[in-house]
């Protein structure tokens, strides 16, 4: 066993290893030494071969067995008896010869005489005599021997605890000496065999493998890439199969001011209901429309600017919408005019004609403003290009007074006075030929004008509704089935829906008879608070850039704000994390 | 009805196959999510409520591929049908739905009708769709954007129609495999299989 390490190690330890195992044990502190030598170079030199790894794994756990825990002598002792273990062992294999082959080994084939292989053939009969002495029976080896001799002799050595205290008795594992034998005698022995594995066996692998035989089919498939669904679409089981944890303490209801934070005037605002002249920009600009100008109040510094009047002191406005980046308004007027303005300079920067009523409703989607118009059309406005009406969307025979780009921009929600919601696919980029659009469902449950609508944030095929005084019901939409998932009679006009993420709740303000805003938990719709003060029907709300307040304009003339949905400082700080900067597309695009 | 009662001929089989085919694609592509839910209808088929895709382009490739796959059932030359689903990002193989198709190749067309009623092969039909439906519940969620492909297991000496191409078998590394309910024409038999990526539990 010895004989491993001559081939591995230097040559110098080679040679006084294999004066010891003949005439053993002269000093111990020297062997001690050149063990520990021994041992560091088994534990760096690259293991390659396998068969050497489990028949050194033997003498190393006997290195390490002298070492360990036992006395200069015991070591000593045990180390003539591993010698003396080895020197009958070699006698038996018939030491000289082993070591020979051995190193032919580590010869280049092309020296060598005879092929390995064929000289292993011929003396079969030493091999097959080796094998009868070895101590573990190697007549019994096969292939099928579950253990590998592949671990590295550095690893996996354990004392055994369970030894006598005063004696050393080697636990050789059957199995590796087998394995090692095996290795040795036989290897390279089944080299010729694969050359006649049998087209039976070939196909019976080709089957496993391939699941298929190569030889009596053929994998067809119609050319071209395989098919997949529309871009932007979304595996929607995902919000079908995926739970989302709903902690049991959110049900700890917060403190809701019952009064409004702020109070601001709003004179001469237009008791319209359907009109939509209140926005917050994400740069917390509450912009409001006055008669015939349109006011901006900075929610950080609370000072106020005159952004336009209409020269026209008959004409009104009727919508205001701000872009996502909140640098751009555009301004629906009863001129059927919308029109673009630049807020830092306070520039116009474009009116777009295109309607033939008073435009009260407006919604973005990137670079595409859709205006919704009295006459019951909804026209998309590409703002970039001077040819700025690129479709047409005809679905109401009455005034538009809802509309609302759902947050992934995919689909257009719009509501009108026939007591209609119609939903609308994204505007085909280049598509020529659409200039009208289709409609993709409509639905009209609604008894009344439909002026309420609101998109979940946080679930994109959820739209809520909600309708007039005659209606008072707000309804929740699964846009991708088209079914009504609820619907709640909530006993007054509704005049804007909005949802409020921070404790997903759905917010409303209402119109005759109740006058107030009342804030509901979604998705079950219980009531968590009313918010009373205003004199007059509610007319639009809408939630501050960081979801922390809603703001509402009423008939009476102002406009409150309600800090409603302050969070957690901790909360914050995780959710303010998540949310993503506004990139400024369109920003050098608009003409 | 009344007429078809007395058994199936090879033409009629290969129909009732290739028509399994198309609703059990229809199912699998909506039950999966692979093409968005509101591109479907339903459809009354096997009688049962079925989801049949409203998408033109998909409606033409299920088209091209049925007609011809009942071509070749009728020539008893398939072998199998499989339905692979890629992920559109990585083209790893995520979903491998396997028809393994055995053809009594002695069924010739002038053969006389095999004893098996419509009923009873439409009962297996359906409830190996029941079972394709069923699934949804211990497939892993196919969390990115997928495409499908179908696969047709033919004999060697086909000739290979225009527009098809050879292909690989797109086998998933580290599988789990779900054997379904097989039915039977009585000259068609079909085996379903699902396979699909095992999730990394370790």
């Amino acid at each position: 066993m010895g004989c491993f390490f001559f081939g591995r190690v230097s040559p110098e330890i080679a040679t006084t290893n294999q004066n010891n195992a003949f005439a053993p044990a002269p000093v111990a502190t020297r062997r001690t030494q050149r063990q520990r030598f021994e041992r560091a170079n088994q534990r760096s030199a690259a293991w390659d071969l396998n068969r050497m790894a489990s028949s050194a794994r033997n003498s190393n756990f006997a290195e390490r067995r002298g070492k360990a825990s036992h006395s200069f002598k015991r070591g000593v002792h045990v180390f003539t008896r591993r010698r003396s273990w080895f020197v009958n062992k070699m006698a038996q294999f018939g030491f000289e010869n082993d070591i020979h082959s051995i190193l032919k080994l580590d010869m280049p084939i092309t020296n060598a005489p005879m092929a390995r292989w064929q000289r292993k053939a011929s003396s079969s009969s030493t091999s097959a005599g080796l094998s009868g002495l070895s101590p573990g029976n190697s007549t019994n080896v096969s292939l099928s021997s579950s253990k590998t001799p592949t671990r590295t002799p550095g690893k996996g050595k354990k004392t055994p605890s369970k030894m006598g205290g005063d004696r050393f008795i080697p636990i050789r594992n059957n199995k590796q000496m087998d394995v090692a034998n095996f290795l040795l005698t036989k290897e390279n022995e089944p080299v010729d065999a694969t050359n006649t594995v049998s087209a039976e066996s070939q196909k019976v692998w080709s089957v496993t493998l391939n699941g298929y035989n190569i030889e009596d089919a053929k994998i067809l498939h119609l050319g071209g890439k395989p098919l997949n669904a529309p871009e932007g679409y979304q595996n929607n089981l995902k919000v079908l199969y995926s739970q989302v944890t709903t902690p049991a303490s959110l049900k700890k209801t917060r403190y809701i001011s019952p009064t409004p934070e702020r109070i601001l005037d709003a004179p001469d605002l237009r008791n319209d209901f359907y009109l939509n002249l209140l926005d917050w920009s994400s740069q917390n600009v509450l912009a409001v429309a006055l008669h015939n100008s349109v006011y901006l109040w900075n929610a950080t510094q609370g000072d106020i600017l005159l952004l336009m009047k209409l020269e026209n002191e008959e004409d009104y406005i009727c919508s205001l919408s701000w872009t996502k980046e909140g640098s751009y308004l555009a301004v629906g007027t009863s001129d059927c005019k919308v029109q673009l303005w630049d807020v830092e300079n306070q520039k116009r920067l474009r009116s777009m004609a295109s309607h033939t009523a008073r435009v009260g409703s407006l919604s973005w989607n990137d670079h595409i403003l859709s205006s919704g118009s009295r006459s019951g059309h909804i026209h998309h406005h590409d703002v970039r290009v001077a040819n700025h009406h690129i479709a047409t969307l005809a679905g109401h025979s009455q005034e538009v007074c809802g509309l609302r780009w759902s947050p992934d921009g995919r689909y257009l929600a719009s509501g009108g006075n026939d007591n209609l919601v119609c939903l609308w696919p994204r505007v085909q980029e280049g598509s020529s030929g659409g200039r009208f659009g289709r409609l993709i469902r409509s639905w009209s449950e609604h008894q009344g004008a439909v002026k309420a609508l609101a998109w979940c944030p946080w679930q994109t095929n959820i739209l809520a509704s909600g309708g007039g005084t005659s209606d008072r019901h707000i309804r929740i939409w699964n846009v991708n089935t088209g079914s009504c998932i609820s619907s709640l009679d909530t006993q007054s006009q509704i005049s804007s829906l909005v949802f409020a993420p921070n404790y997903n709740e759905l917010v409303s303000a209402h119109g005759y008879a109740h006058n107030n805003v009342v804030i509901w938990k979604y998705p079950s719709l219980t009531k968590v608070a009313e918010l009373n003060g205003h004199e007059s029907r509610v007319l639009n709300l809408i939630l501050s850039p960081d979801n922390s307040t809603v703001a509402t304009v009423a008939g009476d003339e102002t406009i409150r704000l309600w800090k409603s949905f302050e969070m957690d400082p901790a909360k914050k700080k995780a959710k303010e994390r998540v949310v993503q900067s506004a990139g400024g597309v369109i920003r050098n695009s608009i003409r | 009805m009344t007429s078809t009662l007395k058994g199936v001929t090879l033409k009629g089989s290969a129909e009732l196959v290739a028509d399994f085919f198309s609703f059990g694609i229809n199912s699998i592509l909506y039950q999966r999510g692979i093409y968005p839910p509101e591109t479907f209808t339903k459809a009354s088929h096997y009688d049962m409520s079925l989801h049949i895709t409203t998408d033109a382009k998909l409606k033409n490739y299920l088209t091209n591929v049925v007609s011809q796959l009942k071509e070749w059932l009728f020539e008893c030359t398939v072998q199998k049908l499989v339905l692979v689903i890629t992920c559109l990002e990585t083209n790893e193989v995520l979903e491998r739905w396997q028809f393994d198709i055995e053809c009594d190749k002695s069924a010739k067309e002038s053969s006389a009708p095999r004893e098996k009623s419509l009923k009873t092969i439409q009962d297996e039909i359906r409830s190996v769709i029941r079972q394709i439906t069923a699934t949804v519940t211990f497939l892993p969620l196919l969390e990115t954007p997928c495409a499908f492909d179908l696969l047709v297991y033919t004999d060697k000496d086909l000739v290979v129609p225009e527009k098809w191409e050879e292909s690989g078998p797109q086998i998933i590394d580290q599988s789990e495999e779900v054997r379904l309910r097989s039915f039977t024409t009585s000259i068609h038999k079909v085996d379903s299989m699902v396979a699909y990526k095992r999730t990394n539990s370790v």
